[in-house]
Protein backbone atom coordinates (compact mmCIF):
# COMPACT_ATOMS: atom_id res chain seq x y z
CA UNK A 1 0.00 0.00 0.00
CA UNK A 2 1.37 3.37 -0.87
CA UNK A 3 1.81 5.80 2.01
CA UNK A 4 1.58 8.98 0.01
CA UNK A 5 -0.30 9.73 -3.21
CA UNK A 6 0.10 12.26 -5.99
CA UNK A 7 -2.55 14.59 -4.57
CA UNK A 8 -0.69 14.76 -1.25
CA UNK A 9 2.59 15.41 -3.03
CA UNK A 10 0.97 18.31 -4.92
CA UNK A 11 -0.40 19.67 -1.65
CA UNK A 12 3.02 19.45 0.07
CA UNK A 13 4.67 21.06 -2.98
CA UNK A 14 2.30 23.99 -2.64
CA UNK A 15 3.12 24.33 1.08
CA UNK A 16 6.84 24.25 0.23
CA UNK A 17 6.37 26.80 -2.59
CA UNK A 18 7.71 24.42 -5.21
CA UNK A 19 6.16 23.56 -8.55
CA UNK A 20 6.64 20.34 -10.46
CA UNK A 21 5.69 18.90 -13.84
CA UNK A 22 3.34 15.91 -13.87
CA UNK A 23 6.27 13.64 -14.53
CA UNK A 24 8.23 15.07 -11.59
CA UNK A 25 5.20 14.60 -9.35
CA UNK A 26 5.18 10.91 -10.30
CA UNK A 27 8.89 10.49 -9.53
CA UNK A 28 8.67 12.38 -6.26
CA UNK A 29 5.63 10.37 -5.19
CA UNK A 30 7.52 7.10 -5.65
CA UNK A 31 10.71 8.38 -4.01
CA UNK A 32 8.97 10.02 -1.06
CA UNK A 33 6.89 6.91 -0.56
CA UNK A 34 10.09 4.83 -0.37
CA UNK A 35 11.76 7.25 2.03
CA UNK A 36 8.70 7.48 4.28
CA UNK A 37 8.45 3.70 4.25
CA UNK A 38 12.08 3.55 5.29
CA UNK A 39 11.40 6.04 8.11
CA UNK A 40 8.55 3.88 9.35
CA UNK A 41 11.14 1.45 10.72
CA UNK A 42 11.08 3.81 13.68
CA UNK A 43 7.61 2.53 14.53
CA UNK A 44 9.23 -0.73 15.65
CA UNK A 45 10.52 1.16 18.68
CA UNK A 46 8.38 1.83 21.72
CA UNK A 47 8.97 5.50 22.53
CA UNK A 48 6.13 5.90 25.02
CA UNK A 49 7.25 8.35 27.69
CA UNK A 50 10.60 9.16 26.02
CA UNK A 51 11.38 12.90 25.94
CA UNK A 52 12.12 14.15 22.43
CA UNK A 53 15.63 15.65 22.05
CA UNK A 54 15.28 19.11 20.59
CA UNK A 55 18.71 20.24 21.64
CA UNK A 56 21.78 18.23 22.59
CA UNK A 57 23.37 20.68 25.03
CA UNK A 58 21.91 21.90 28.30
CA UNK A 59 20.57 25.20 27.08
CA UNK A 60 19.89 28.38 28.93
CA UNK A 61 18.61 31.76 27.82
CA UNK A 62 21.30 34.04 26.53
CA UNK A 63 20.47 37.60 27.60
CA UNK A 64 22.16 40.86 26.77
CA UNK A 65 21.48 44.53 27.37
CA UNK A 66 19.25 46.10 24.78
CA UNK A 67 21.80 48.50 23.34
CA UNK A 68 21.56 49.91 19.85
CA UNK A 69 24.62 49.06 17.79
CA UNK A 70 25.51 50.08 14.27
CA UNK A 71 24.01 47.77 11.68
CA UNK A 72 24.47 47.38 7.94
CA UNK A 73 23.92 50.53 5.91
CA UNK A 74 20.73 50.26 3.88
CA UNK A 75 22.56 50.47 0.59
CA UNK A 76 24.74 47.51 1.50
CA UNK A 77 21.86 45.47 2.91
CA UNK A 78 20.10 45.85 -0.44
CA UNK A 79 23.15 44.91 -2.48
CA UNK A 80 21.99 41.35 -3.16
CA UNK A 81 18.31 42.17 -3.74
CA UNK A 82 17.28 41.20 -7.28
CA UNK A 83 15.04 44.27 -7.59
CA UNK A 84 14.95 47.42 -5.51
CA UNK A 85 13.43 50.85 -5.60
CA UNK A 86 13.82 53.87 -3.32
CA UNK A 87 15.82 51.97 -0.73
CA UNK A 88 13.40 49.06 -0.53
CA UNK A 89 13.18 45.55 -1.90
CA UNK A 90 10.67 45.43 -4.73
CA UNK A 91 8.40 42.41 -5.31
CA UNK A 92 5.49 41.75 -7.69
CA UNK A 93 2.12 43.24 -6.78
CA UNK A 94 0.76 41.61 -3.60
CA UNK A 95 -2.71 43.19 -3.65
CA UNK A 96 -4.92 44.19 -6.55
CA UNK A 97 -6.10 47.79 -6.61
CA UNK A 98 -9.90 48.28 -6.69
CA UNK B 1 59.03 17.73 -1.46
CA UNK B 2 55.98 20.01 -1.55
CA UNK B 3 55.97 22.46 1.35
CA UNK B 4 52.47 21.39 2.43
CA UNK B 5 53.78 17.93 3.36
CA UNK B 6 55.89 19.46 6.12
CA UNK B 7 52.92 20.40 8.27
CA UNK B 8 51.82 23.56 10.00
CA UNK B 9 54.31 23.78 12.88
CA UNK B 10 57.38 23.42 10.68
CA UNK B 11 56.04 25.81 8.02
CA UNK B 12 55.09 28.40 10.60
CA UNK B 13 58.56 28.33 12.16
CA UNK B 14 60.26 28.60 8.79
CA UNK B 15 58.02 31.47 7.83
CA UNK B 16 58.71 33.29 11.06
CA UNK B 17 62.46 32.74 10.65
CA UNK B 18 62.22 33.95 7.04
CA UNK B 19 63.49 30.65 5.63
CA UNK B 20 60.40 30.67 3.41
CA UNK B 21 57.96 33.36 2.35
CA UNK B 22 54.17 33.40 2.53
CA UNK B 23 54.32 33.95 -1.24
CA UNK B 24 56.06 30.58 -1.61
CA UNK B 25 53.12 28.90 0.12
CA UNK B 26 50.55 30.74 -1.96
CA UNK B 27 52.56 30.02 -5.12
CA UNK B 28 52.55 26.33 -4.27
CA UNK B 29 48.77 26.38 -3.79
CA UNK B 30 48.04 28.03 -7.13
CA UNK B 31 50.69 26.06 -9.02
CA UNK B 32 49.09 22.87 -7.76
CA UNK B 33 45.59 24.12 -8.54
CA UNK B 34 46.56 25.02 -12.09
CA UNK B 35 48.20 21.62 -12.45
CA UNK B 36 45.47 19.34 -11.11
CA UNK B 37 42.20 21.17 -10.47
CA UNK B 38 41.08 20.97 -14.07
CA UNK B 39 40.62 17.26 -13.30
CA UNK B 40 39.94 17.22 -9.55
CA UNK B 41 37.54 20.22 -9.65
CA UNK B 42 37.71 20.92 -5.92
CA UNK B 43 37.29 24.69 -6.27
CA UNK B 44 34.25 26.71 -7.32
CA UNK B 45 35.81 30.17 -6.88
CA UNK B 46 39.46 31.17 -6.65
CA UNK B 47 40.69 34.14 -4.63
CA UNK B 48 44.02 34.39 -6.44
CA UNK B 49 44.61 38.12 -6.69
CA UNK B 50 43.69 38.87 -3.08
CA UNK B 51 45.61 35.83 -1.81
CA UNK B 52 48.79 36.90 -3.60
CA UNK B 53 48.57 40.45 -2.30
CA UNK B 54 47.90 39.26 1.28
CA UNK B 55 50.98 37.03 1.04
CA UNK B 56 53.06 39.93 -0.26
CA UNK B 57 51.92 42.14 2.61
CA UNK B 58 52.87 39.42 5.12
CA UNK B 59 56.29 39.04 3.50
CA UNK B 60 56.87 42.76 3.84
CA UNK B 61 55.58 43.13 7.38
CA UNK B 62 56.49 39.77 8.92
CA UNK B 63 54.26 37.38 10.88
CA UNK B 64 53.38 37.26 14.56
CA UNK B 65 54.75 34.11 16.17
CA UNK B 66 51.64 33.49 18.25
CA UNK B 67 49.41 33.49 15.16
CA UNK B 68 50.42 30.06 13.92
CA UNK B 69 48.05 30.19 10.95
CA UNK B 70 49.71 33.33 9.52
CA UNK B 71 50.45 32.94 5.84
CA UNK B 72 48.97 29.45 5.64
CA UNK B 73 46.86 28.71 2.53
CA UNK B 74 43.36 27.61 3.51
CA UNK B 75 40.33 26.52 1.49
CA UNK B 76 36.81 27.41 2.62
CA UNK B 77 33.71 25.32 1.96
CA UNK B 78 31.26 27.29 -0.13
CA UNK B 79 28.52 27.30 2.51
CA UNK B 80 30.56 29.63 4.74
CA UNK B 81 29.98 33.28 3.93
CA UNK B 82 33.07 35.23 2.91
CA UNK B 83 32.82 39.00 2.62
CA UNK B 84 33.22 40.08 -0.99
CA UNK B 85 33.92 36.52 -2.16
CA UNK B 86 31.01 34.77 -3.87
CA UNK B 87 29.28 32.12 -1.73
CA UNK B 88 26.97 29.79 -3.63
CA UNK B 89 26.36 26.65 -1.55
CA UNK B 90 26.88 24.97 -4.94
CA UNK B 91 23.32 26.04 -5.81
CA UNK B 92 21.94 28.01 -8.75
CA UNK B 93 19.69 29.89 -6.38
CA UNK B 94 22.75 31.56 -4.81
CA UNK B 95 24.95 31.68 -7.91
CA UNK B 96 25.24 35.48 -7.69
CA UNK B 97 25.37 35.86 -3.89
CA UNK B 98 27.99 38.31 -2.63
CA UNK B 99 28.11 38.12 1.20
CA UNK B 100 28.23 41.27 3.31
CA UNK B 101 30.18 39.76 6.19
CA UNK B 102 32.49 36.89 7.15
CA UNK B 103 31.30 33.80 9.00
CA UNK B 104 32.86 33.65 12.49
CA UNK B 105 35.08 30.70 11.48
CA UNK B 106 36.31 32.66 8.46
CA UNK B 107 36.84 35.78 10.56
CA UNK B 108 38.89 33.76 13.06
CA UNK B 109 41.29 32.30 10.50
CA UNK B 110 41.56 35.70 8.80
CA UNK B 111 42.41 37.36 12.11
CA UNK B 112 45.41 35.04 12.31
CA UNK B 113 46.19 36.01 8.72
CA UNK B 114 45.64 32.63 7.15
CA UNK B 115 45.25 33.17 3.40
CA UNK B 116 41.99 32.20 1.71
CA UNK B 117 42.81 30.42 -1.55
CA UNK B 118 39.23 29.95 -2.68
CA UNK B 119 35.80 28.44 -2.11
CA UNK B 120 35.35 24.70 -2.27
CA UNK B 121 32.76 22.58 -4.00
CA UNK B 122 30.16 20.65 -2.02
CA UNK B 123 26.83 18.93 -2.38
CA UNK B 124 24.14 21.54 -2.95
CA UNK B 125 23.30 23.09 0.44
CA UNK B 126 25.43 20.27 1.94
CA UNK B 127 22.74 17.71 1.05
CA UNK B 128 24.54 14.66 -0.25
CA UNK B 129 27.35 12.20 0.37
CA UNK B 130 29.31 12.45 -2.88
CA UNK B 131 29.50 16.11 -4.03
CA UNK B 132 27.51 14.95 -7.08
CA UNK B 133 24.51 17.13 -6.15
CA UNK B 134 26.59 20.30 -6.71
CA UNK B 135 24.93 22.43 -9.38
CA UNK B 136 28.26 23.46 -10.85
CA UNK B 137 30.83 20.63 -10.95
CA UNK B 138 31.50 17.06 -9.91
CA UNK B 139 34.60 16.90 -7.74
CA UNK B 140 36.78 13.82 -8.33
CA UNK B 141 38.59 11.76 -5.75
CA UNK B 142 42.34 12.52 -6.10
CA UNK B 143 43.06 8.81 -5.49
CA UNK B 144 40.96 7.71 -8.45
CA UNK B 145 39.28 10.23 -10.72
CA UNK B 146 36.44 7.80 -11.49
CA UNK B 147 35.40 7.86 -7.86
CA UNK B 148 33.60 10.38 -5.66
CA UNK B 149 35.51 12.35 -3.01
CA UNK B 150 32.58 11.85 -0.63
CA UNK B 151 30.41 14.67 0.58
CA UNK B 152 29.15 17.02 1.35
CA UNK B 153 32.57 18.63 2.04
CA UNK B 154 34.01 16.78 -0.97
CA UNK B 155 35.83 19.82 -2.35
CA UNK B 156 37.47 20.49 1.03
CA UNK B 157 38.75 16.93 1.46
CA UNK B 158 39.85 16.58 -2.19
CA UNK B 159 41.74 19.92 -2.13
CA UNK B 160 43.69 18.88 0.98
CA UNK B 161 44.43 15.39 -0.38
CA UNK B 162 45.54 16.81 -3.75
CA UNK B 163 47.92 19.26 -2.06
CA UNK B 164 46.08 22.34 -3.37
CA UNK B 165 45.84 23.89 0.11
CA UNK B 166 47.51 23.15 3.43
CA UNK B 167 44.11 22.67 5.05
CA UNK B 168 40.43 23.46 4.68
CA UNK B 169 37.23 24.11 6.59
CA UNK B 170 34.18 21.91 6.18
CA UNK B 171 30.82 21.39 7.81
CA UNK B 172 29.30 18.17 9.13
CA UNK B 173 25.56 17.60 9.56
CA UNK B 174 25.48 13.81 9.15
CA UNK B 175 29.08 12.96 8.30
CA UNK B 176 29.97 15.67 5.78
CA UNK B 177 33.47 16.28 7.20
CA UNK B 178 34.33 12.72 8.25
CA UNK B 179 33.06 10.73 5.25
CA UNK B 180 34.94 12.77 2.59
CA UNK B 181 38.02 12.81 4.84
CA UNK B 182 37.84 9.01 4.97
CA UNK B 183 37.36 8.73 1.19
CA UNK B 184 40.27 11.08 0.43
CA UNK B 185 42.73 9.84 3.09
CA UNK B 186 42.86 13.00 5.22
CA UNK B 187 42.02 13.94 8.82
CA UNK B 188 38.59 15.47 9.54
CA UNK B 189 37.08 16.53 12.87
CA UNK B 190 33.39 17.04 13.61
CA UNK B 191 33.52 18.93 16.91
CA UNK B 192 30.95 18.80 19.71
CA UNK B 193 27.76 20.68 18.82
CA UNK B 194 28.33 24.23 20.08
CA UNK B 195 32.13 23.97 20.11
CA UNK B 196 32.40 26.11 16.96
CA UNK B 197 30.16 29.05 16.07
CA UNK B 198 27.65 28.50 13.28
CA UNK B 199 27.32 32.23 12.58
CA UNK B 200 27.68 32.74 8.85
CA UNK B 201 27.27 29.08 7.88
CA UNK B 202 24.33 28.73 5.52
CA UNK B 203 22.02 26.67 7.72
CA UNK B 204 21.00 23.16 6.66
CA UNK B 205 19.85 21.45 9.89
CA UNK B 206 20.48 23.82 12.76
CA UNK B 207 20.41 21.26 15.58
CA UNK B 208 23.04 19.09 13.79
CA UNK B 209 25.31 21.42 11.77
CA UNK B 210 28.86 21.94 12.99
CA UNK B 211 31.97 23.32 11.27
CA UNK B 212 35.39 21.72 11.60
CA UNK B 213 38.89 21.33 10.17
CA UNK B 214 40.11 19.02 7.39
CA UNK B 215 43.90 18.59 7.38
CA UNK B 216 46.73 16.28 6.38
CA UNK B 217 47.76 15.49 9.97
CA UNK B 218 46.22 15.23 13.42
CA UNK B 219 48.54 17.95 14.73
CA UNK B 220 47.46 20.44 12.04
CA UNK B 221 43.87 19.56 12.84
CA UNK B 222 44.35 20.30 16.54
CA UNK B 223 45.77 23.74 15.78
CA UNK B 224 43.05 24.61 13.30
CA UNK B 225 40.26 23.58 15.68
CA UNK B 226 41.79 25.66 18.47
CA UNK B 227 41.77 28.64 16.09
CA UNK B 228 38.10 28.38 15.11
CA UNK B 229 36.48 27.13 18.37
CA UNK B 230 34.86 29.13 21.13
CA UNK B 231 31.88 31.10 22.36
CA UNK B 232 30.48 33.63 19.89
CA UNK B 233 28.00 36.34 20.75
CA UNK B 234 26.54 35.97 17.27
CA UNK B 235 25.55 32.32 17.89
CA UNK B 236 23.55 31.70 21.05
CA UNK B 237 24.03 27.93 20.63
CA UNK B 238 27.82 28.26 20.78
CA UNK B 239 29.06 26.85 24.08
CA UNK B 240 30.57 28.85 26.92
CA UNK B 241 33.31 26.27 27.48
CA UNK B 242 37.01 27.27 27.48
CA UNK B 243 38.99 26.22 24.39
CA UNK B 244 41.97 24.01 25.32
CA UNK B 245 45.36 24.11 23.63
CA UNK B 246 44.65 20.81 21.90
CA UNK B 247 48.20 20.39 20.58
CA UNK B 248 49.42 20.04 24.17
CA UNK B 249 47.51 16.74 24.29
CA UNK B 250 49.60 15.16 21.55
CA UNK B 251 51.84 13.23 23.91
CA UNK B 252 51.68 9.84 22.27
CA UNK B 253 50.61 8.35 25.60
CA UNK B 254 47.35 6.38 25.57
CA UNK B 255 48.30 3.84 28.23
CA UNK B 256 45.14 2.72 30.03
CA UNK B 257 42.75 4.50 27.66
CA UNK B 258 39.46 2.60 27.70
CA UNK B 259 38.35 2.01 24.12
CA UNK B 260 34.92 0.68 23.13
CA UNK B 261 34.27 -1.05 19.82
CA UNK B 262 30.53 -1.21 19.02
CA UNK B 263 29.64 -4.57 17.50
CA UNK B 264 27.12 -2.78 15.24
CA UNK B 265 30.00 -0.86 13.63
CA UNK B 266 31.73 -4.04 12.48
CA UNK B 267 28.58 -5.93 11.56
CA UNK B 268 26.43 -6.50 8.48
CA UNK B 269 26.70 -3.96 5.69
CA UNK B 270 30.34 -3.11 6.40
CA UNK B 271 32.80 -4.08 3.69
CA UNK B 272 35.24 -6.85 4.66
CA UNK B 273 38.22 -4.83 3.42
CA UNK B 274 37.20 -1.97 5.72
CA UNK B 275 36.68 -4.28 8.70
CA UNK B 276 40.16 -5.73 8.21
CA UNK B 277 41.85 -2.32 8.31
CA UNK B 278 39.85 -1.26 11.35
CA UNK B 279 40.71 -4.45 13.26
CA UNK B 280 44.39 -3.88 12.51
CA UNK B 281 44.09 -0.30 13.76
CA UNK B 282 42.39 -1.46 16.96
CA UNK B 283 45.25 -3.92 17.58
CA UNK B 284 47.62 -1.02 17.12
CA UNK B 285 45.79 0.96 19.81
CA UNK B 286 45.96 -2.10 22.10
CA UNK B 287 49.69 -2.41 21.54
CA UNK B 288 49.99 1.21 22.69
CA UNK B 289 48.35 0.31 26.01
CA UNK B 290 44.67 0.98 25.29
CA UNK B 291 42.17 -1.39 26.91
CA UNK B 292 39.68 -2.52 24.26
CA UNK B 293 36.16 -3.88 24.89
CA UNK B 294 33.29 -4.77 22.62
CA UNK B 295 30.10 -2.85 23.39
CA UNK B 296 26.66 -2.39 21.86
CA UNK B 297 24.91 0.74 20.57
CA UNK B 298 21.58 -1.04 20.10
CA UNK B 299 19.69 1.83 18.43
CA UNK B 300 22.33 2.43 15.74
CA UNK B 301 20.19 1.09 12.92
CA UNK B 302 17.48 3.65 13.63
CA UNK B 303 19.84 6.60 13.27
CA UNK B 304 19.60 6.97 9.48
CA UNK B 305 15.77 7.08 9.29
CA UNK B 306 15.56 9.39 12.34
CA UNK B 307 18.20 11.64 10.82
CA UNK B 308 16.45 12.00 7.46
CA UNK B 309 13.23 13.07 9.17
CA UNK B 310 14.94 15.53 11.54
CA UNK B 311 17.48 16.98 9.10
CA UNK B 312 14.94 17.33 6.28
CA UNK B 313 12.39 18.95 8.60
CA UNK B 314 14.91 21.52 9.78
CA UNK B 315 16.08 22.05 6.20
CA UNK B 316 12.56 22.68 4.94
CA UNK B 317 12.27 25.53 7.45
CA UNK B 318 15.79 26.89 6.93
CA UNK B 319 15.53 26.91 3.14
CA UNK B 320 12.24 28.82 3.20
CA UNK B 321 14.35 31.99 3.16
CA UNK B 322 15.41 31.34 -0.43
CA UNK B 323 12.43 32.90 -2.13
CA UNK B 324 13.99 35.31 -4.63
CA UNK B 325 13.10 38.40 -2.58
CA UNK B 326 16.18 39.69 -0.73
CA UNK B 327 19.03 37.77 -2.38
CA UNK B 328 19.72 34.99 -4.82
CA UNK B 329 18.20 34.43 -8.21
CA UNK B 330 14.64 35.63 -8.87
CA UNK B 331 12.47 34.24 -11.64
CA UNK B 332 10.47 36.93 -13.42
CA UNK B 333 6.66 36.72 -13.14
CA UNK B 334 3.93 39.18 -12.23
CA UNK B 335 2.51 37.16 -9.36
CA UNK B 336 4.20 36.98 -5.95
CA UNK B 337 3.41 33.33 -5.13
CA UNK B 338 4.36 32.29 -8.65
CA UNK B 339 7.61 34.23 -8.23
CA UNK B 340 8.43 32.25 -5.08
CA UNK B 341 7.58 28.93 -6.70
CA UNK B 342 9.38 29.60 -9.95
CA UNK B 343 12.52 30.99 -8.27
CA UNK B 344 12.74 28.00 -5.94
CA UNK B 345 11.88 25.36 -8.54
CA UNK B 346 14.43 26.72 -11.01
CA UNK B 347 17.02 27.47 -8.32
CA UNK B 348 17.12 24.23 -6.32
CA UNK B 349 18.30 20.84 -7.59
CA UNK B 350 16.48 17.53 -7.16
CA UNK B 351 18.09 16.35 -3.89
CA UNK B 352 17.37 19.67 -2.19
CA UNK B 353 13.77 19.58 -3.42
CA UNK B 354 13.39 15.98 -2.25
CA UNK B 355 14.48 16.92 1.26
CA UNK B 356 12.37 20.07 1.39
CA UNK B 357 9.38 17.95 0.35
CA UNK B 358 10.13 15.24 2.92
CA UNK B 359 10.60 17.82 5.67
CA UNK B 360 7.50 19.78 4.75
CA UNK B 361 5.50 16.56 4.77
CA UNK B 362 6.93 15.42 8.13
CA UNK B 363 6.08 18.77 9.72
CA UNK B 364 2.65 19.12 8.14
CA UNK B 365 -0.54 19.00 10.13
CA UNK B 366 -1.56 15.46 11.02
CA UNK B 367 1.89 13.94 10.44
CA UNK B 368 4.04 15.88 12.92
CA UNK B 369 3.68 13.45 15.84
CA UNK B 370 4.01 10.33 13.70
CA UNK B 371 7.26 11.40 12.03
CA UNK B 372 9.02 14.41 13.52
CA UNK B 373 8.24 13.84 17.20
CA UNK B 374 8.89 10.12 16.85
CA UNK B 375 12.29 10.81 15.27
CA UNK B 376 13.21 13.24 18.06
CA UNK B 377 12.30 10.55 20.63
CA UNK B 378 14.49 8.03 18.82
CA UNK B 379 17.24 10.65 18.90
CA UNK B 380 17.03 10.55 22.69
CA UNK B 381 17.49 6.75 22.66
CA UNK B 382 20.54 7.07 20.40
CA UNK B 383 22.03 9.72 22.66
CA UNK B 384 21.44 7.49 25.70
CA UNK B 385 23.23 4.58 23.97
CA UNK B 386 26.36 6.72 23.79
CA UNK B 387 25.98 8.01 27.37
CA UNK B 388 25.86 4.44 28.65
CA UNK B 389 29.06 3.46 26.82
CA UNK B 390 30.87 6.59 28.01
CA UNK B 391 30.17 5.69 31.64
CA UNK B 392 32.91 3.07 31.36
CA UNK B 393 34.91 4.09 28.30
CA UNK B 394 36.90 7.10 27.12
CA UNK B 395 36.55 6.56 23.42
CA UNK B 396 34.54 4.67 20.81
CA UNK B 397 36.37 3.34 17.75
CA UNK B 398 35.11 1.96 14.44
CA UNK B 399 35.07 2.67 10.71
CA UNK B 400 33.98 6.04 9.34
CA UNK B 401 32.24 4.57 6.30
CA UNK B 402 30.94 1.11 5.32
CA UNK B 403 33.03 1.08 2.10
CA UNK B 404 35.90 3.00 0.51
CA UNK B 405 34.99 5.66 -2.10
CA UNK B 406 32.35 4.50 -4.57
CA UNK B 407 32.21 5.31 -8.28
CA UNK B 408 30.73 8.50 -9.67
CA UNK B 409 27.14 7.80 -10.74
CA UNK B 410 26.91 4.55 -8.76
CA UNK B 411 24.42 5.73 -6.11
CA UNK B 412 23.09 9.05 -7.35
CA UNK B 413 19.76 7.71 -8.64
CA UNK B 414 19.02 5.76 -5.49
CA UNK B 415 18.52 8.10 -2.51
CA UNK B 416 18.17 5.31 0.08
CA UNK B 417 21.46 3.60 -0.87
CA UNK B 418 23.17 6.98 -0.79
CA UNK B 419 21.70 7.73 2.66
CA UNK B 420 22.85 4.34 4.01
CA UNK B 421 26.44 5.39 3.35
CA UNK B 422 26.20 7.67 6.40
CA UNK B 423 25.07 5.02 8.91
CA UNK B 424 28.30 5.19 10.93
CA UNK B 425 28.58 8.98 11.04
CA UNK B 426 24.97 10.10 11.58
CA UNK B 427 24.53 8.82 15.18
CA UNK B 428 27.31 11.19 16.28
CA UNK B 429 25.47 14.25 14.94
CA UNK B 430 22.20 13.16 16.52
CA UNK B 431 23.97 12.88 19.90
CA UNK B 432 25.89 16.16 19.40
CA UNK B 433 29.23 14.55 20.32
CA UNK B 434 32.65 14.95 18.65
CA UNK B 435 34.29 12.49 16.26
CA UNK B 436 37.40 12.42 14.11
CA UNK B 437 38.20 10.41 11.00
CA UNK B 438 41.80 9.64 10.15
CA UNK B 439 43.41 7.39 7.55
CA UNK B 440 44.22 3.83 8.62
CA UNK B 441 45.55 2.41 5.36
CA UNK B 442 44.48 1.52 1.85
CA UNK B 443 42.03 -1.13 0.67
CA UNK B 444 42.26 -1.83 -3.06
CA UNK B 445 44.31 1.33 -3.45
CA UNK B 446 41.68 3.52 -1.75
CA UNK B 447 41.92 5.14 1.70
CA UNK B 448 40.00 3.72 4.66
CA UNK B 449 38.92 6.01 7.51
CA UNK B 450 39.19 5.14 11.21
CA UNK B 451 36.55 6.94 13.26
CA UNK B 452 37.05 7.86 16.91
CA UNK B 453 34.06 9.17 18.85
CA UNK B 454 34.34 11.04 22.14
CA UNK B 455 32.36 12.49 25.03
CA UNK B 456 30.85 15.98 24.70
CA UNK B 457 33.79 18.43 24.61
CA UNK B 458 36.15 15.44 24.62
CA UNK B 459 38.09 16.60 21.54
CA UNK B 460 41.35 16.47 23.54
CA UNK B 461 41.03 12.72 24.06
CA UNK B 462 40.25 12.22 20.37
CA UNK B 463 43.33 14.16 19.32
CA UNK B 464 45.54 12.32 21.80
CA UNK B 465 44.40 8.89 20.62
CA UNK B 466 44.37 9.84 16.93
CA UNK B 467 47.86 11.30 17.15
CA UNK B 468 49.25 8.28 19.03
CA UNK B 469 47.80 6.02 16.32
CA UNK B 470 48.98 8.20 13.43
CA UNK B 471 52.56 8.47 14.74
CA UNK B 472 53.01 4.74 15.30
CA UNK B 473 51.12 3.65 12.19
CA UNK B 474 53.81 5.64 10.46
CA UNK B 475 52.01 7.16 7.52
CA UNK B 476 50.12 10.05 6.18
CA UNK B 477 48.59 9.21 2.86
CA UNK B 478 49.43 11.01 -0.34
CA UNK B 479 47.81 10.06 -3.63
CA UNK B 480 50.19 9.48 -6.53
CA UNK B 481 50.65 12.63 -8.54
CA UNK B 482 49.85 10.86 -11.78
CA UNK B 483 46.48 9.75 -10.44
CA UNK B 484 45.24 13.32 -10.60
CA UNK B 485 45.70 13.91 -14.31
CA UNK B 486 43.51 12.24 -16.89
Amino acid sequence: MSRINEEQVKYVADLARLSFTDEEIKTFTTQLDDIIGFAEQLNALDTEGIEPTTHVLDMYNVMRDDVVEPSLPREEALKNAPLQEEGQVKVPLIMEAD
Amino acid sequence: MPLFEEGLVSLSQKLHNKEIKASDLVDEAFARIHEVDGDVKAFLTLNEEAARSEAKALDENGTAEEAILSGMPIGIKDNMVTKGLKTTCASHILENYDPLYDATVVDKVKTQKAITIGKLNMDEFAMGSSTETSSFAITKNPWDLERVPGGSSGGSAAAVAAGEVLFALGTDTGGSIRQPSAFCGVVGMKPTYGRVSRYGLVAFASSLDQAGPITRTVEDNAYLLEAIAGLDRHDSTSADVPVPHYAAELTGDIEGLRVAVPKEYLGAGIDESVKGKIRTAIKQLESLGAIVDEVSLPHSKYAVPAYYIIASSEASANLARFDGVRYGVRAETNDLIEMYKKSRSEGFGDEVKRRIMLGTFALSSGYYDAYYKKAQQVRTLIKQDFEKVFQNHDLIVGPTTPTPAFKIGENIDDPLTMYANDLLTIPVNLAGIPAISLPCGLAGGLPVGLQMIGRPFGEETLYRAAHAYEQTAGFTLTPAKGAMNQ
